[in-house]
């Protein structure tokens, strides 16, 4: 792996795990409990879209093959995908999907955090920008999991549930890059640096949440070498259907 | 869902400058999280610099049953707009 491919699949990457929990995001338009969150969550996945299309466009410029954000968002097999696995997993209850945005989002904020002052101008073009945004989906997601983890029993009983379920997926983030090494330094951020951090910010809201952190379990890994979870095939066929129903098509 | 979620009133400050006007309302269970609908809901589109919520029971509110001794007073007191006298020419536009 020479030094563009590197930095080609360190960015398609962060680019898939924002695609895809866009789009798991917006499964939630028009769904959500009520109207200010059928706002509110729609506006996150717009966000996380933002940043993977400034990312997949950066990645294609990168590859030098040509291919467009559409045809690296649209065009790629589930094989392809790079995206961590905790993102793909389904929303499961209003638990379940803040839980998963706060784990990822705390994690993005300090990634972008870092990336700002990468050695490539156009990453930290990029994650000047994002940082803000992340911060906010940070934010929002926190003070959800305090308020249903410090709830009714159910919203308790519900947010205890989705901690142990998507334990497994946590240390995935943090696992070493291999493309690192390969890598300048300074290009991208080292993800198992962001660990500790990422740590303490979450045993904060858990403390004021009054959830018990997670029981150490085994964790899943995979979805950074393509190998996905059953429920990604579903989520692609919806996400990729009209490039590949009517090819090229463009409005 | 309203006993847990109360009304609230937003207020939003378009521009430095301006006075935070009233653009509508939501539900939400506390402040804080009515704060962030509001930015969710009313500020999509680049309206607002600053947000004002609060309760809408924490509103007084004029009864509509009243207001004739509220408002119909002023109604006839015409000398209250500033329109009686000449504005000097070098003055200009006001």
């Amino acid at each position: 792996m020479n030094h563009r491919e590197a930095l080609l699949t360190g960015l398609l990457r962060v680019a898939d795990d924002h695609l895809i929990l866009g789009h798991r995001v917006s499964e939630w338009c028009g769904h959500a409990p009520m109207l200010e969150e059928d706002l509110a969550l729609p506006n996150i996945a717009l966000d996380l879209l933002g940043q993977a299309r400034a990312l997949y466009t950066y990645a294609g410029e990168v590859e030098g093959q040509g291919r467009t954000e559409d045809d690296l968002a649209y065009l790629r097999r589930e094989r392809e995908y790079r995206n961590l696995l905790l993102v793909e997993r389904p929303n499961g209850d209003f638990a379940h999907t803040m839980l998963k945005q706060l784990y990822f989002s705390s994690f993005m904020q300090l990634w972008w955090t870092a990336a700002c002052g990468s050695a490539d101008a156009t990453i930290a073009g990029i994650s000047a920008k994002a940082v803000k945004e992340s911060a906010y989906h940070v934010r929002h997601s926190a003070e959800w999991v305090i308020r249903l983890g410090d709830g009714t029993q159910e919203s308790a009983a519900r947010m205890a549930q989705a901690v142990e379920d998507l334990a497994p997926y946590v240390d995935e983030m943090f696992a070493p890059d291999d493309v690192g090494s390969t890598l300048a330094p300074q290009m991208l951020p080292d993800n198992p640096a962001l660990r500790a951090s990422w740590d303490a910010q979450i045993a904060t809201v858990f403390s004021e949440a009054t959830i018990e952190p997670h029981v150490p379990r085994a964790s899943i890994s995979g979805g950074r070498d393509g190998r996905h979870g059953e429920e990604m095939g579903f989520l692609l066929t919806e996400l990729q259907y009209m490039q590949r129903s009517y090819p090229g098509a463009q409005w | 869902m309203t006993d847990e979620t109360p009304l609230w009133e937003v207020f939003i400050r378009p521009r430095n400058g301006l006075a935070h006007r009233h653009c509508g309302s939501l539900h939400a269970a506390d402040e804080v999280m009515a704060l962030q609908a509001a930015r969710d809901v009313y500020t999509r589109r680049g309206e607002g610099q600053s947000v004002w919520v609060v309760r809408s029971a924490d509103i007084t509110a004029s009864d509509p049953a009243e207001k004739g001794e509220m408002f119909e007073p002023a109604e006839t007191k015409v000398y209250r707009h500033p329109s009686f006298y000449d504005i000097p020419e070098d003055v200009g536009h006001m």
